[in-house]
């Protein structure tokens, strides 16, 4: 048993294959060891919103498929037809849509198999995973503390050895930092180059599905099968070419800039120790480390948080007890029906960046706030362009502290929102980035940031190998 | 450059005020369904009458995680119109979200252009365009209960199938001046639009729908006054009632030394009452942003081409033409211009004339006779005139049982004067009433002309004979008395005289 949860997804893809492994034995492993987490409830990870009851059919035509029978969990979020997907939130709850998103449509054809929906911040509003209608996820590293968030559910269950691999999202960081603060491995590519159809949006201009894994080589593999251009999402690109399995075990040559803005102050003592040593191994490994420069770094924080909740504004207005979700009962008139549904069915964090957003694109307010935060938008995207004429690949701490204590920070959203301060710009300017554990600080792991130029995720994911190799991260440690 | 032509009726202005102390000044918004084959922004085919929510996707039903993909015929329609209305192309044009909650708008918000439309400025007619832009359609809802309105309603059904259907909106310059104007000049823009086929342009079934922006001023004053938006107008006819009625509530507050009030208008074509819907503080904000699941339009060569290849004649075109190659009078030119079933038909008639042999087969009535072709503006006033009275509302000449080769084989036996006009009148009857051909129902019911002979002359004279007064009178010299000599003689004849030379003959036959 224990030695098939051992396994990544490439080897156990490949088991399959070779017919050592049955991908029903696969399945059921995981099954089991999911559906006892969600029958676990507060004593558990809390990790789920839904266990598969069985494993499903695979489809025959994936008989020969690249992934066949690996199973998967994904987040809450993703529309799966006929299985609860209720972003999160109250107002989803028992959701049943009626398609299935394309990006897990996708996946579904090259041969993984729905293990479970993971649990996760509000409609993906969040750094803690505390935000969620369905309870808090914990840490496997130590159940006191968070997983991160949004994609909190996903990261605890690779981490926990409760999924061999997820799928989240990230808007803001909700993939590489609960990939941090759990120890695991987590990409967000490209915007544009995963489609959005059937992902419950937060902020649609800054969404994209990705891999949350236990190493480099998954991520690879399931972004592979994850990119490419969907007719149903206008904003989705054809990826310019397949994205390769890395292999790199050095860095000769390679240029990694270093951003002062976004490497000393606020950063945590222990993180910064561990970033540093991750530099001093690549330089090892024959990278030339740089200083760089992005000047507007520091107010992407302040244009996310005005662009997000006005995105979401908007997003999550469809949410009206008018044809699905809830809808409150005995409502005197139209506004009652809906003030009452909303008000019951939405948590505190997402009424406040609803409240955030429309005020951002009140008439009169607009050009001061949204229209700015489009223009330091902008500034942010051309900074990073301009950095990687000199270097190839710009690397921070994911996240300026390890995993905290559930609670710490729920009366302090400001304090709350600076988690997202080392991965924010760069879901702003729409370039890929990986978070992959790069050591322990107070025995917690810490996530090293490496991003790339727009669709240099061939790129990122080699030098993140790299360094993977070297580091030598011991995940099992984690295993519930 | 040739003046735009005029708009066939337009009374002076200010002319419905039934005071010239002031000017109506009248802005029209026009919504027009595009006839794509599908949604705006989704994959479900358009609707006709389907039971409700059957055409319906995860997309028209704004259902979580579903995204908009923007159609490109509709687009193309939508620089078709562009085109037609000579209005500035935009090469990236963007797509806004208006958010506000109603149970029709499934998304709580409504795809649309806002400072970024499709296209801009242009003219039609003497009225100024002042944009074009895309949007979707919202749903229908149904209220249950006596009220027909929200307000009052037992409950409130949605139907999606109207939700997201494509929608031109046409804006205009303040350049009318009058009920009737307006109705006349929205007249001409449906025209144009079926010309170019981009919409069924029905106002009764929705496909046409006209809010108008209304506001008086000083006559002679260049100033625009306060003006209210009159929202639901649903026919031509309640187009005109409903901005008279708004023009005369705004004059009667004017007139009294009161001020109007900015506001959103219902006309009610029952009752044609005016009620507020909302005042401008009560006024939507609507928060307008671009639409971040949708990319930038952006227009191209190709597109203009395409679009350009689809272009039809458009009715203003075609009035001009039809004046300039056939020398048919202006009024009758715009008649056949602006209405294009006319239109289409004329020149299916003038064709027919125009193609017949010198004599056409018949033997009885064309042996040996060579005529020319009628001319062009006798050939108009029978389809404009003559045919087009004798058909339904609504319904088309092409839809009539009269072939245009019919109706120039009839007319050319006018021309001929081998039948009456008043012999016509009845042949066209019977054409209209059981198709066929003029020639034999002219054969059958003995409605040929007679001829100037000895059989008329003697009717003729059997006639002066019956009606010696009058005769007594037309020899004195009262040309007038002619009538009844006349009338006996066409009684006799059953209209196949030619009342010309009935008049001939009679002065003959009297020695005057």
């Amino acid at each position: 048993m224990s030695d098939v949860v051992g396994l990544s997804a490439f080897d156990a893809a490949h088991a399959i294959a070779a017919g050592s492994l049955s991908a029903e034995e696969l399945f059921e492993v995981y099954r089991a060891r999911a559906a006892s987490d969600r029958a676990a409830g507060e004593d558990g990870l809390n990790c789920f919103t839904w266990v598969a009851g069985e494993p499903p059919d695979a489809d025959a035509a994936c008989a020969q498929a690249p992934l066949e029978g690996v199973p998967l969990a994904v987040k809450d979020l993703f529309c799966t037809e006929g299985v609860p997907s209720q972003s999160g939130s109250r107002i989803l709850e028992g959701y049943l849509p009626p398609y299935t998103a394309s990006v897990v449509r996708r996946l579904r054809t090259a041969g993984v198999r729905l293990l479970a929906k993971t649990n996760q911040d509000e409609f993906a509003m969040g750094s803690s995973n505390e935000n969620s209608a369905f309870g808090a996820v914990r840490n496997p590293w130590d159940r006191q503390r968070v997983p991160g968030g949004s994609s909190g559910g996903s990261a605890a269950a690779v981490a926990g050895g409760l999924a061999p691999w997820a799928l989240g999202t990230d808007t803001g960081g909700s993939i590489r930092q609960p990939a941090a603060l759990c120890g695991i491995v987590g990409m967000k590519p490209t915007y544009g180059s995963v489609s959005r159809y059937g992902m419950i949006a937060f902020a649609s201009s800054l969404d994209q599905a990705g891999p949350l894994t236990r190493d480099v080589r998954d991520a690879a593999l399931l972004l592979r099968h994850m990119v490419g251009h969907d007719p149903c999402d206008a904003t989705s690109l054809q990826f310019p070419h397949q994205i390769e399995l890395p292999s790199a075990e050095r860095l000769d040559g390679v240029r990694l800039g270093v951003p002062e803005e976004l490497t000393g102050e606020g950063i945590e003592a222990g993180v910064l120790a561990a970033f540093d040593a991750s530099l001093a191994r690549a330089q090892e490994l024959g990278a030339e480390i740089l200083p760089v420069k992005l000047p507007h770094a520091p107010h992407a924080l302040s244009a996310y948080y005005v662009i997000a909740p006005a995105e979401a504004s908007s997003n999550l207005a469809r949410f009206d007890g008018v044809r699905y979700g809830l809808r409150a009962k005995d409502a005197a008139d139209l506004l009652d029906m809906y003030t009452r549904t909303r008000h019951d069915g939405f948590g505190a964090e997402v009424k406040r960046r609803i409240m955030l957003g429309t005020y951002a694109l009140s008439s009169g307010y607009y050009d001061a706030y949204y229209g700015r935060a489009q223009r330091v938008r902008t500034k942010i995207a051309e900074d990073f362009r301009a950095a990687f004429e000199q270097v190839d690949l710009i690397v921070t701490p994911t996240a300026p502290t390890v995993a905290f204590k559930l609670g710490e920070k729920t009366a302090d959203p400001l304090a709350m929102y600076l988690n997202d301060f080392c991965t924010v710009p760069m879901s702003l300017a729409g370039i890929p980035a990986i978070s992959i554990p790069c050591g322990l600080s107070h025995g917690l792991p810490v996530g090293l940031q490496i991003a790339g130029p727009a669709f240099s995720e061939s790129r990122v994911l080699d030098a993140a190998h790299a360094l993977e190799q070297s580091i030598r991260f011991e995940l099992a440690q984690a295993h519930v | 450059m040739s003046e735009p032509p005029r708009t066939p009726s337009q009374p002076p202005a200010g002319g419905s005020t039934g005071e010239d102390r002031f000017e109506a000044v009248i802005g029209l918004e026009i919504h027009v369904q595009l006839a794509t084959a599908t949604k705006m922004f989704c994959g479900c085919e358009l609707s006709f009458g389907e039971p409700p929510n059957t055409r319906t996707c995860p997309v028209c039903l704004g259902l979580p995680g579903s995204l908009p993909v923007a159609n490109a015929r509709a687009v193309h329609f939508g620089l078709m119109i562009g085109m037609a209305l000579g209005s500035e192309l935009a090469p990236r044009s963007i797509f806004h979200r208006k958010n506000y909650f109603y149970p029709d708008l499934p998304k709580g918000y409504q795809i649309s252009q806002y400072d970024e439309p499709l296209c801009r400025g242009g003219r039609l007619g003497d009225v100024r365009i002042h944009r074009v832009h895309l949007e979707e359609d919202a749903a229908k809802l149904i209220h249950v209960g006596a009220s027909g309105r929200i307000h009052g309603s037992d409950a409130s059904i949605v139907d999606f199938n109207r939700g997201g259907t494509p929608l031109a909106e046409i804006v205009t310059e303040p350049d009318l001046r009058s009920p009737e104007q307006a109705s006349e000049w929205l007249k001409l823009l449906r025209s144009t639009l079926r010309q170019l086929g981009v919409s069924d342009v029905n106002m009764e079934e929705g496909s046409l729908r006209c809010d108008a922006n209304i506001s008086l001023r000083p006559t002679g004053s260049d100033e625009l006054g306060v003006k209210t938006e009159l929202k639901n107008m649903n026919s031509f006819r309640f187009i005109e009632r409903g901005i008279r009625a708004e023009i005369a509530r705004q004059h009667k507050i004017l007139a009294a030394g009161g001020a109007v009030e900015q506001e959103t208008l219902h006309f009610d074509p029952a009752s044609g009452a005016i009620t507020s819907l909302r005042s401008k503080e009560e006024a939507h904000d609507y928060r307008y942003f671009p639409e971040p699941d949708l990319v930038p339009v952006a227009i191209d060569a190709r597109m203009i081409d395409a679009a350009r290849a689809d272009m039809t004649e458009l009715p203003a075109e075609r009035a001009r033409r039809l004046e300039r190659d056939y020398a048919l009078s202006a009024e009758s030119a715009q008649l056949l211009g602006f209405r294009g079933e006319l239109g289409d038909y004329f020149e299916a008639v003038l064709a027919a004339a125009r193609a017949f042999p010198p004599a056409s087969s018949s033997a009885s009535l064309s042996e040996g006779r060579g005529e020319p072709a009628p001319p062009a503006q006798t050939l108009a006033n029978w389809v404009a005139g003559e045919l087009a009275s004798r058909l339904d509302d609504g319904q088309g000449p092409a839809d009539s049982r009269v072939a245009p080769g019919a109706l120039a084989t009839l007319v050319g036996l006018v021309a001929a004067k081998r039948v009456s006009v008043g012999a016509a009148r009845q042949v066209l009857d019977r054409l209209v009433a059981d198709g066929g051909d003029p020639e034999a129902i002219v054969e059958a019911e003995g409605l040929a002309a007679i001829d100037g002979g000895e059989e008329l002359a003697a009717i003729v004279a059997a006639a002066l004979a019956a009606n010696a007064d009058a005769a007594k009178r037309v020899r004195e010299g009262n040309a007038k008395a002619i009538g009844p000599i006349v009338g006996h003689v066409m009684r006799e004849t059953k209209g196949r005289a030619d009342g010309t030379e009935v008049a001939r003959l009679v002065h003959e036959q009297l020695g005057v």
